[in-house]
């Protein structure tokens, strides 16, 4: 090309200047999400949970194992919260400091809720984004694989695998990975459909950008506003899921334990007036669930301003 | 045609198997004609024009012949390369030398890119052997070239308007310096004021790059104003084909005489006094076009022979296809 | 008494980016059987000043100052007040008809329910009246074609339904967004051939709101010329378009490429529309005016009488930017 050296002077000069700062949309998102009461309440709920979770093990008084013998037998009457005896959410019927048990049911709940997620979030992604922008004869392959897992009766499997290889939370993981990230891909490959026929993405085709490239370039970045969204909101289905497993005695194994080996535990043994048991973890439980909506909607309102 | 011509266009058709809406799934496929035996020349330097309306496979035409949609006939590159004979590897070396923009400036910008980063994409594409430095310079350069301040290349396409947003994009078609740009409707969503900025940058920049053009749009003031030749499409036909004077002054097929007389004119003087040839019905569907001439279901001339054969236009400068070709009769 | 007296009409929407002005101080007079023309780009505000007038105005946005039809107030009226008004004497058609006709439920049936509601009539004397209405806007085939479904007919056809079935209660004043914007240009004049044809025979007053002046100087006999929410110049068609006296106006006029001139460089206004969510002070053309001043920035000039029927709003005087 052909610059001639007046022109080359003040270009020079107009290069020189600093360039300006641009305001991606992330950071309008952020922007929109930070004025939404509700969702900021529920991401510093979710913080405090984390933080429980994290630092809850370092000011318990007892391990989670411990039996406390001085109360076993009479737990109805003895083993109540109390702050001067250190269990802070009293004991459950064996006597094993129930704050210690819930520290231990929030690590293991969250972890099963955000690892089954981040696989749904990884694979769901890349398998609808792929299935979605290659289209064609490769496209009806994978997604009517997808119907035809979605088709089995997860439970039913889950169960199976539980009861086949033995319970531990590793086979939880597995089989909660498997099926979450069917709906996702779902998803993705929907929005991607929609995408694939912007002028943007026809432009990247049109100067010849190879079709990976264009998935990791152009699709998937404006997929994950999308799958954000989603994401969240697959944690607290991934927490139930878990629970569900946990409530009839299938999931993690004593003397690990969940939010849903809690509950279980606890409304059995409401009968007896330990009402704690049951009252402390299910009041995790609940917050939790709510903050992830809240914090999934202010994503979605943030992210897509036009949905409302 | 003395020089070998930039690009030589034979017999171009493009067509699509469809399932018609209401079709059941075991009716067989229908074939669409979007573009049926195109054929012309594109001398270096030039701007064709192509006009006609919706539906008529003018940007249809353009996608062929850059591979994004399936197309038979040949399309020879410098005298040399049949650009739809070239597979998918091969003809990446040809995409650096046709580039595209396109209707809407904003939904052709990626919107979690930076500026910096949309218009590097063809530069980084074809040419990956350049550093970071170099490439930012480039982009710098361009933006400069169309009118936007090069110190906001950090800066989103949603804090562009209209206007600067396909200022971006023509930035990105010219920034692996191509031979041949070919605008779909680059300007059709711009509003009047911004419409005009944009058309005299195209202008201003192909003078001083010496790019050759296909202009595509359905705003014939819009195609007379920037080609030397123009291009009537009907139902994915070249219906008339002539320079532009020519064509808008002394225009001798019946659709293109009725195209110009519909076209409205912002004065009131002028406007009132116009006769509109009218055409009557409705476009036919592509799915089953009319035999002969595809034009003669709404033509005033149309008489036995139109149904029965195709009109080939004579050779020359004006091409006609019309059996009965003339001045307008009011 | 004017057909339609529109004062001091300011409408502006409550956004996350902050409170848009979209239409600022707008004046309006027209009689009966009148026909006026808006014209402005997007963002202009010519819309949303249609939407305000017939209480179509979003949930965030609000209107302030007086709307009176018929000599009666309706603007931010009770719907018992609009209501009748909205459907028996004022009509409205959109630029793209997909959006006001209901894909689910046949031409006829749509037609006739307006019919049924508003005039009371029974279903056959309703379908009857609406074939007779579809043939005035020259659908071939109307009784035929009258029991299809809206996606049967191609955009002109729609087009043509959507005025049919606005005109059936005989309104005193159409509204026209941007009616023939989605259209080709061949479809486009004949449907402003039909529109003419129409205001003729049924003497109704129309607006005819559009971006495209060559629509306007065929079909209007007054133009209002919006920017930025604000009238810069209203005048008769004849003088807007041989003498424009705003400089917006002006520019305008000649940045458009026309096919009855051989063009050379077209004079395109530089800059960009304004943006509406900043401080209304001042005249909004004045970044992008070859004439403006210090004063233009600070204040803009009420909307002034300077011939008969003519009105501009401009610091400068005729002199000035001649």
């Amino acid at each position: 090309m052909v610059i001639d050296s007046t022109r080359m002077k003040s270009l020079a000069d107009r290069l020189a200047v600093d360039e300006v700062k641009g305001r991606s949309l992330w950071a309008d998102a952020r922007k929109r999400f930070l004025k939404n009461k509700a969702a900021v309440g529920g991401l510093i709920v979710l913080l405090l949970v984390l933080v429980f979770a994290a630092f809850g093990g370092t000011i318990a008084q007892y391990s989670n194992e411990e039996l406390d013998f001085s109360i076993m037998g009479q737990i109805a009457e003895k083993g109540g919260p109390s702050l001067a005896n250190g269990h802070y959410f009293g004991t459950d019927d064996l006597g094993r400091d129930l704050f210690a048990r819930t520290v231990q049911g929030t690590q293991i709940s969250l972890a099963v809720g955000i690892v089954g997620s981040a696989i749904a979030v990884l694979v769901g992604t890349f398998y609808g984004a792929f299935a979605g922008y290659v289209g064609g004869r490769t496209d009806n392959i994978m997604m009517r694989t997808v119907d035809i897992l979605m088709s089995i009766p997860y439970m039913f499997v889950l169960i199976l695998l539980l009861v086949v290889f033995g319970r531990s939370i590793i086979m939880l993981f597995v089989g909660i990975g498997l099926i979450s990230w069917l709906d996702m891909s779902r998803i993705v490959r929907g929005q991607t459909l929609s995408l694939k026929h912007k002028e943007f993405i026809e432009a990247a085709e049109a100067t010849g950008v190879s079709r990976l490239i264009i998935i990791r370039r152009h699709i998937v970045p404006n997929l994950l506003g999308v799958v954000a969204v989603y994401a969240t909101l697959l944690v607290p289905l991934m927490i139930l899921t878990e629970s569900f497993i946990s409530f009839l005695g299938l999931g993690v194994q004593e003397p690990l334990t969940s939010w849903g080996a809690l509950i279980s535990e606890g409304s059995g043994t409401l009968n007896y007036g330990t009402y704690w048991q049951l009252a402390f973890p299910l009041f995790f439980f609940v917050i939790t669930l709510f903050a992830f909506f809240f914090v999934g909607d202010g994503l979605r309102d943030a992210l897509d301003p036009k949905d409302r | 045609m003395t020089a070998t011509p930039l690009l030589r266009v034979e017999d171009l058709h493009v067509s699509f198997s469809l399932r018609r809406e209401g079709d059941w799934p075991w009716t067989p496929l229908r074939r669409l004609h979007a573009v049926n035996g195109v054929t012309f020349d594109l001398a270096e330097g030039e701007v064709l024009g192509i006009v006609g309306e919706s539906g008529c496979g003018k940007s249809t035409l353009a996608r062929a012949l850059i591979q994004m949609v399936p197309a038979t006939g040949r399309a020879i590159w410098e005298g040399k390369t049949d650009l739809l004979s070239l597979n998918r590897h091969a003809m990446l070396k040809y995409r650096a030398d046709i580039q595209m923009v396109f209707q809407d400036p904003l939904a052709s910008l990626n919107p979690r890119m930076t500026v910096g980063e949309i218009i590097a994409e063809p530069l980084r594409t074809h040419h990956p052997e350049l550093d970071t430095s170099e490439v930012k310079l480039r982009v710098k350069e361009l933006m400069d070239r169309v009118g936007l301040l090069p110190n906001q290349i950090n800066r989103y396409p949603h804090e562009f308007s209209g206007g600067q947003c396909q200022r971006i994009g023509i930035a990105r078609a010219l920034v692996v310096g191509p031979k041949l740009v070919i605008c779909d409707e680059p300007v059709s969503a711009l509003d009047v004021s911004i419409q005009a900025q944009v058309i005299n940058l195209l202008m201003e920049l192909q003078r001083d790059l010496k790019l050759t053009l296909i202009f595509i749009a359905h705003d014939l003031s819009v195609v007379k104003h920037i080609s030397n030749r123009v291009m009537v499409l009907y139902l994915g036909q070249m219906m008339e084909m002539a320079a532009g004077r020519e064509l808008y002054g002394n225009s001798q097929h019946p659709y293109t005489q009725a195209l110009l007389s519909a076209v409205p004119i912002p004065d009131p003087v002028r406007e009132r006094e116009k006769v509109v040839i009218p055409l009557t019905g409705d476009l036919p569907s592509p799915f089953s076009p009319p035999s002969g001439c595809v034009f003669r279901t709404r033509c005033a001339r149309a008489q036995g022979i139109c149904a029965e054969k195709v009109p080939v236009p004579l050779p020359g400068d004006h091409l006609v296809a019309c059996h009965f070709p003339g001045p307008a009769v009011v | 008494m004017p057909l339609l007296e529109v004062r001091d009409l300011g409408v502006s929407f409550a956004t996350n980016d902050g409170t848009v002005n979209a239409v600022n101080g707008v004046k309006l007079r027209l009689e009966k059987g009148e026909t006026l023309g808006i014209v402005g780009e997007s963002g202009s505000g010519k819309s949303q000043l249609a939407f305000a007038i017939m209480g179509l105005l979003a949930p965030n946005g609000t209107a302030r100052g007086s709307v009176k039809f018929d000599g009666q107030e309706i603007l931010n009226a009770p719907p018992a007040v609009i209501n009748p008004i909205r459907a028996n004497r004022v009509a409205m058609v959109f630029q793209d008809p997909m959006t006001s006709l209901n894909p689910y439920m046949r031409v006829a049936d749509q037609m006739a329910e307006v019919l049924v509601h508003h005039k009371g009539l029974s279903k056959r004397a309703a379908v009857s009246e609406c074939v007779r209405m579809l043939d005035a806007v020259k659908i071939p085939d109307a009784k035929g074609r009258i029991s299809l479904y809206p996606h049967e007919f191609s955009g002109g056809m729609r087009q043509r339904v959507m005025i049919a079935m606005s005109l059936l209660c005989r309104p005193d004043l159409l509204i026209a967004d941007e009616p023939t914007t989605a259209l080709d240009v061949t479809v486009q004049a004949q449907i402003m051939q039909l529109l003419a044809e129409l205001q003729r025979e049924f003497g109704m007053a129309t607006i005819l709101i559009t971006h495209d002046l060559g629509v306007i100087a065929g079909f209007c006999e007054r133009v209002i010329v919006l920017y930025g929410g604000r009238v810069m110049e209203e005048a008769p068609v004849h003088p807007l378009f041989a003498e424009p006296s705003h400089p917006y106006t002006r520019g305008l006029l000649r940045a458009i490429p026309r096919v009855d001139h051989e063009g050379a460089v077209l004079d395109s206004i530089p800059g960009s529309p304004p943006n509406m969510t900043r401080d209304q002070k001042g005249c909004p053309f004045a970044p992008r005016c070859e004439f403006a001043g210090d004063d233009c920035v600070e204040a803009l000039a009420p909307l002034a009488e300077f011939a008969p029927g003519r009105f501009r709003a401009c610091n400068r005087s005729l002199e000035e930017i001649a």
